[in-house]
């Protein structure tokens, strides 16, 4: 088991101005999950290569443990890759379905054998190591799939989008079963994804990365709580939170009919317009005050209900939305006082759990 | 919900398959085989208006990715099964929906390595197998594909003159980009590895491969072909403006690997003593497209190699060397392989592929003209041939089923 650190660590492809990886420094704790986070093109994959060994470092370094990894090959680093595809092989016992990796590995068949058998200990596989996949259910299966990564016993995993080819039903539940395998093996592990669900139900920390550069790494919490952006502000969480850009005025920002209080100091270096985050569940239905929207769309949910609205004043637009189509402001509400379509209302954040970014740069500016 | 059918080729037909119905329930009659294969979805062959389909259950969002992954892949070019349709909004008797069902084309005469490995096989099979494969991932590599599952498995081979042409058949994980990295190209190499290892060992587990060939080593192979291929293709060579014949020389090179060349990069140093060259766009099927331009035919790389070179010997043969070559391919068409290729028995053609054929008949009169010591002509190779030979053959027209077993991955109900 090891720590992993990127320590300005930078590829650029041959050909490319831009470096994929753009000096990304992240340390990972021995036994964390970390989960490398964005959307296609953000260099998540490529930091994740460069991590194995199969993709080169032109600019920094990698450590795994204390060891300066950066040079070396992919069978040096003790790493494991581990593949999406997970098909078992139906000759061959379920005991060598798990080891025949370290097979094509070189390693001795007693040390093989004793790695089966801890790695069944810990899958609930023991009784049935000696019998073909077909006498196992699908659950048990998935476990035998899983053992064949764990009986390298590496000192990192590395997961590339491993649940993209599985169906919504089967990605829920192996999402669980890697996660809670993960923490019971303790072997740090670093996964990619580009499904934030994922990323904020799996990891114990999220790094986001956007055109090669780190947005933020943080846990789940702090990463819904006060996103370091506007961009990692919309992309983690789902429903997206609302960001509405805004004129400043005396005491705070205005925000349609109302001013909402916001300190000098945190408006400093802000400009004369500043962007105002809300997430669904905390925008507040006013009588009259606030943002006012026409109700284009009522997503009954029993409990709550989710409001999705236009503002009024055509002049808004909602940050976030691609030029085709406007992005609509989105409230969560009590399912009791749910209103119609083509109502208008109005709404305003709940002051406690507003976001304030500069409106050139991105950059968080309150709390 | 309505029945939704997503397809290239409309074929009425295809509404009376029991869409209502589990794919894994299809009753015997729309079955062409009984189904097998390593695969994590349930997957069945149909008969359908005298073609075979594979059909395959899986997520609606996954099929039609996979389904338009496989029309990219064919429109590039790239050796892929055809993709025939989609068809989604499925509800069972119960009312309760069902997967939608991805359906692809069988690809004919093509044969999946178990089927191979289940015949008994010529030594060194395994081997020409890989090589196939590595061909095939160059291939994807140069088009800007990652598979992301390569193996045995998620491949078709085809007989191709003696050695085998790979196809791909599961694009499930792959994507397409605009180019791949280094470090892609050797994540595909490792995942191909490592599966062709667990492949060979799962046959030698079910003796079906024999115990003295290491699966390890042979897996190895698929990097050691690849490497070479792929620098045949792609590397930069350098040399002195007096070694222009360089040039000619490594386009020869990539022809006899089966490439053309669509685009060199020459360059010069400054004071101009030092050529380097670089092939740019590269293009499979070399052999293929001039006997495609020359005949009609259109035939697998091997066998166009081996049918060129007996329309070379042709030539010779009768002395028509200085004759349009349009004009003797021509002849050589309706006098040697026609009347070669249709002397097989109706009953006898589901055997082989009529190059395939051809390419045997060769080998066959060779192997007795050894024997006699003596040159034999081909009528009466053919004659023996079909009398001796064929009738031993397996039938390969149509071959989806094989001796292995299906074993999808499915969640588990609460």
């Amino acid at each position: 088991m090891a720590t992993v650190k990127y320590d300005e660590s930078t590829r650029i492809y041959p050909g490319n101005d831009a470096p994929s990886v753009d000096r990304l420094n992240i340390d990972i704790a021995d036994g964390e999950f970390l989960v490398l986070v964005g959307p296609s093109g953000s260099g998540k994959s490529t930091a994740l290569r460069m991590l194995a060994g199969l993709e080169e470092v032109n600019g920094g370094k990698i450590w795994i443990g204390d060891r300066d990894v950066t040079n070396l090959s992919p069978k040096d680093r003790d790493v494991a890759m581990v593949f999406q595809n997970y098909a078992l092989y139906p000759h061959m016992s379920v005991a060598d379905n798990m080891g025949f990796a370290l097979k094509i590995a070189g390693v001795d068949k007693g040390e093989i054998r004793k790695r089966v058998e801890e790695a069944a200990k810990i899958l609930d596989l023991e009784p049935y190591l000696e019998r073909k996949p077909k006498a196992l259910s699908g659950g048990q299966r998935q476990r035998v799939a899983m053992g064949r990564a764990i009986v390298r016993s590496p000192q990192v995993f590395l997961m590339d989008e491993p649940l993209s080819n599985l169906d919504a039903k089967l990605r829920v539940q192996t999402r669980t079963q890697i996660a809670s395998l993960q923490r019971r093996l303790g072997v740090t592990t670093v996964y990619v994804t580009h499904d934030q669900v994922e990323a904020m139900t799996m990891g114990d920390r999220i790094a986001v990365l956007k055109d090669g550069i780190l947005q933020q790494v943080a846990t789940p919490r702090e990463m819904y709580d006060s996103p370091a952006n506007v961009f990692v502000a919309g992309f983690i969480g789902s429903p997206a939170m609302n960001l509405v850009s805004v004129p400043v005025t005396d005491g705070g920002v205005k925000f349609g009919s109302h001013t909402l209080p916001v300190s000098r100091d945190a408006l400093a270096g802000g400009g004369s317009n500043v962007i105002v985050g809300v997430r669904p569940e905390d925008v507040e239905v006013t009588s009259g005050e606030g943002l006012e929207l026409t109700v284009d769309v009522v997503e009954e949910l029993g409990a709550d209900a989710y409001v999705y609205g236009t503002p009024t004043d055509e002049n808004i637009r909602l940050e976030g939305g691609d030029d085709a189509l406007a992005k609509p402001f989105i409230a969560r509400v009590d399912g009791r006082r749910v209103p119609m379509k083509g109502d208008k209302v109005f709404v305003q954040p709940n002051a406690d759990h507003m976001h304030v970014f500069n409106a050139d740069s991105g950059a968080r500016l309150s709390g | 919900m309505p029945l939704e059918i997503t397809t290239a080729r409309p074929d009425p037909a295809l509404l009376d398959l029991p869409w209502s119905t589990p794919l894994e329930d299809w009753p015997d009659q729309y079955l062409a085989a009984l189904p097998r294969g390593i695969s994590r979805h349930v997957v069945r062959f149909v008969k359908l208006s005298g073609r075979v389909l594979a059909v395959k259950e899986i997520k609606e969002d996954l099929a039609r990715r996979e389904y338009d992954m496989l029309r990219d892949l064919r429109r590039l070019h790239e050796p892929a099964v055809e993709p025939f349709g989609v068809v989604s909004g499925r509800v069972g008797a119960d009312g309760e929906p069902l997967d939608a069902c991805l359906i692809t084309r069988h690809l004919k005469f093509s044969l999946p390595y178990r089927a191979l490995f289940s015949q008994g096989l010529r030594p060194g099979t395994e081997t020409r197998l890989i090589d196939a494969l590595a061909v095939l991932l160059v291939r994807l590599h140069l088009a800007g594909f990652w598979w992301g599952d390569v193996s045995l498995s998620n491949t078709l081979f085809r007989r191709d003159a003696g050695s085998f042409a790979a196809y791909l058949v599961d694009a499930e994980t792959g994507e397409l980009f605009p180019s791949l990295t280094n470090g892609q190209r050797a994540h595909d190499l490792d995942i191909a590895r490592v599966n062709i290892a667990g492949e060979l060992m799962d046959l030698q587990a079910g003796d079906l491969l024999d115990p003295e060939i290491d699966p390890v080593v042979i897996s190895n192979r698929i990097v050691t072909r690849y490497d070479a291929l792929w620098a045949e293709l792609t590397a930069t060579e350098e040399f002195d403006t007096g070694e222009r014949w360089r040039v000619e020389e490594r386009i020869r090179r990539l022809n006899a690997v089966g490439f053309d060349v669509d685009e060199l990069a020459i360059s010069t140093d400054i004071d101009g003593t030092r050529i380097s060259i670089q092939p740019k766009v590269v293009d499979a099927g070399h052999h293929s497209r001039r006997l495609l331009r020359l005949t009609g035919l259109d035939v697998g790389e091997g066998q166009a190699r081996r049918l060129l070179n007996d329309l070379d010997n042709y030539r010779a043969a009768s002395d028509r060397q200085n004759d349009d070559e349009e004009i003797v391919a021509h002849e050589w068409l309706t006098r040697i392989y026609e009347p070669i290729t249709r002397r097989v028995p109706r009953e006898l053609s589901g055997k082989l592929e009529p190059a395939e054929l051809f390419h045997e008949v060769l080998e066959h009169r060779w192997y007795m003209a050894e024997r006699e010591q003596n040159d034999v002509p081909i009528e009466r190779a053919i004659e023996d041939y079909v009398a001796s030979i064929l009738p031993t053959k397996p039938d390969e027209a149509a071959v989806v089923g094989v001796d292995t077993i299906e074993m999808p991955v499915i969640a588990e109900r609460p």
